[in-house]
């Protein structure tokens, strides 16, 4: 598909009052050959792989190839069972699914790459836990992974969602503004109120480094994608409030992709700065590779 | 620019890194449908942050995985060491430092039965993939098409009977790049088509005077 901006999907959506997901759809179906229905059924099988790698996160102690990290996913779980948490359900349920998802990809589990594998926690995590909060169908669920989609394929198109090109900003801030929108939209939000909770999450991660300990998808990876699943709820809350972004989503876009271009290397993925090279993250790295 | 939608949605994949990961698999996957046979023997060589950080990422089991004809969706990945020597696979791991090449490099010395392919690989971000040299030949294919890898001695109208062939047979050519040795060598020739090729037009291709070979890959 081809979607250049936000705008665009927006004026199409405006022309016969159609949902975002629609206009997505109708693009990938032109670009694909498929039809809506083999559409929609590769992304019901999304959310199906979303789901397993989720649960399989929360479900056990499960430890990183790299031994590294794991078992917080599952301890954050038991602190929601025991109602010991105090962020308001629907948030800890996107955290602790979230923290999952990406314990499950560090332990070399079956994830969707959505929108990398690196911030493959963020979006499930908040789908599935306002399914679990609002019980709305799979079907509404499929419709706003594609909604998120179209946002998502806005950034790749007019910036990027590569760490090593834009930062992690790139990776869990795209991330996040995907399942802002996906929440939004699911929740009844207007299509113009699902792109500014997308800007509104977007803007939240701006400038985010990208330093993993080692250059492994572990530290900060697994607790950011927690953190931002969390964001993503807020901005779509705000959103739906009727709070919008003082800054367009596709100028936002552009923001983003411009302080990406001025991030140093060092903080790119390249595990030459920020939290990679504390004393901490040098011993890590150390004891893992020699 | 275009994106697939479900490269944003996506790809399915074993973790934990989809360049590291799902990268490093599917150019395993290639050079496996490269040789077309089970694959004997593997000497595969990491370069720059695959060098540094193969471990962690299962980098090695993605390449040995896909050199076993998993693709990223399949759990076997995680496994695919030990699976390699259930299925006879002899494979050694090595690094190496070369500065030119991009920073998600491998290279991958596979035999078969009868028959041997080095290829060297990168991984591009997000689990697109570049394959950058086959048997010493600079190439350029990144599977996104169905694609069709011509051997071939460089003679006058050896490109033409191909296109022939190919148009004969209905397939429209979407993209085409040649290299060769030098004058009158060796060619590797690189065609994408918009469908998959079929193999009657497969062998037909192979038919055409001066074509030593032909490898089809269907998009993956």
């Amino acid at each position: 598909m081809n979607i250049p901006s936000i705008d665009y999907l927006l004026d199409e959506a405006a022309k016969d009052n159609q949902p975002i997901w629609q206009i997505v759809l109708r693009e990938e179906q032109a670009d694909s050959g498929l039809s809506i229905d083999e559409l929609r059924e590769r992304v019901k099988k999304t959310y199906d792989v979303m789901r397993e790698a989720a649960n399989g996160g929360i479900s056990s102690e499960i430890r990183s190839v790299s031994g590294l990290t794991g078992g917080d996913a599952a301890r954050y779980y038991r602190h929601l069972k025991n109602r010991k948490n105090l962020l308001g359900s629907l948030s800890a349920r996107a955290m602790a699914y979230a923290l999952g998802t990406s314990e499950y990809n560090a332990a070399m589990g079956v994830i969707v790459a959505a929108p990398t594998a690196g911030a493959s926690g963020v979006l499930p995590g908040v789908l599935l836990a306002a399914q679990e909060e609002y019980g709305f169908t799979d079907r509404e669920a499929v419709n706003a992974l594609i909604t998120a989609t179209g946002i998502g394929a806005v950034i790749a198109t007019r910036a990027t969602i590569s760490g090593a090109q834009g930062g992690c900003q790139a990776e869990v801030g795209s991330g996040s503004a995907m399942a802002a929108a996906a929440l939004c939209d699911v929740m009844g939000g207007s299509a113009r109120q699902t792109t500014h909770a997308a800007a509104i999450a977007l803007k939240n991660a701006l400038g985010l480094a990208c330093d993993p300990v080692a250059g492994l998808v572990e530290v900060p990876c697994i607790k950011r994608n927690g953190m931002y699943a969390c964001m993503a709820i807020a901005a779509a809350d705000l959103a739906l409030a009727g709070v919008e972004s003082f800054i367009p989503p596709d100028e936002v876009i552009d923001a983003m992709y411009q302080i990406g271009c001025n991030l140093p290397a060092c903080i790119r993925e390249t595990a030459e700065g920020g939290l990679a090279i504390t004393p901490t993250g040098l011993k890590a790295k150390r004891r893992l590779f020699f | 620019m275009s994106v697939n939608m479900f490269d944003i949605l996506g790809p399915i994949t074993v973790g934990p890194s989809s360049s590291h990961t799902a990268g490093a698999i599917r150019i395993g996957l290639a050079c496996r449908m490269i040789l077309g046979q089970d694959v004997k023997k593997a000497k595969v060589t990491f370069y720059g942050s695959f060098a540094d950080t193969y471990r962690g990422h299962g980098t090695d089991k993605a390449v040995i995985g896909g050199l076993l004809g998993y693709n990223t969706d399949n759990v076997k990945v995680r496994d695919s060491l030990q699976l390699a020597q259930l299925h006879g696979m002899e494979y050694e791991i090595v690094t190496a430092e070369e500065p030119r090449f991009h920073p998600n490099t491998v290279r991958i010395e596979a035999q078969g039965a009868d028959k041997s392919v080095s290829l060297r690989g990168v991984s591009v971000g997000g689990g697109a993939i570049r394959l950058v040299e086959l048997n010493g030949f600079a190439i350029d294919a990144a599977c996104l098409y169905d694609t069709l890898i011509v051997f071939h001695q460089d003679a006058p109208g050896t490109l033409a009977g191909m296109a022939q062939t190919l148009s004969g047979c209905g397939y429209n050519i979407g993209n085409l790049r040649l290299s060769r040795d030098r004058r009158d060598g060796n060619v590797i020739t690189i065609i994408e088509t918009d469908v998959p090729v079929d193999p009657k037009t497969v062998a037909a291709l192979s038919q055409v005077h001066n074509v030593k070979g032909v490898v089809s890959i269907p998009k993956f």
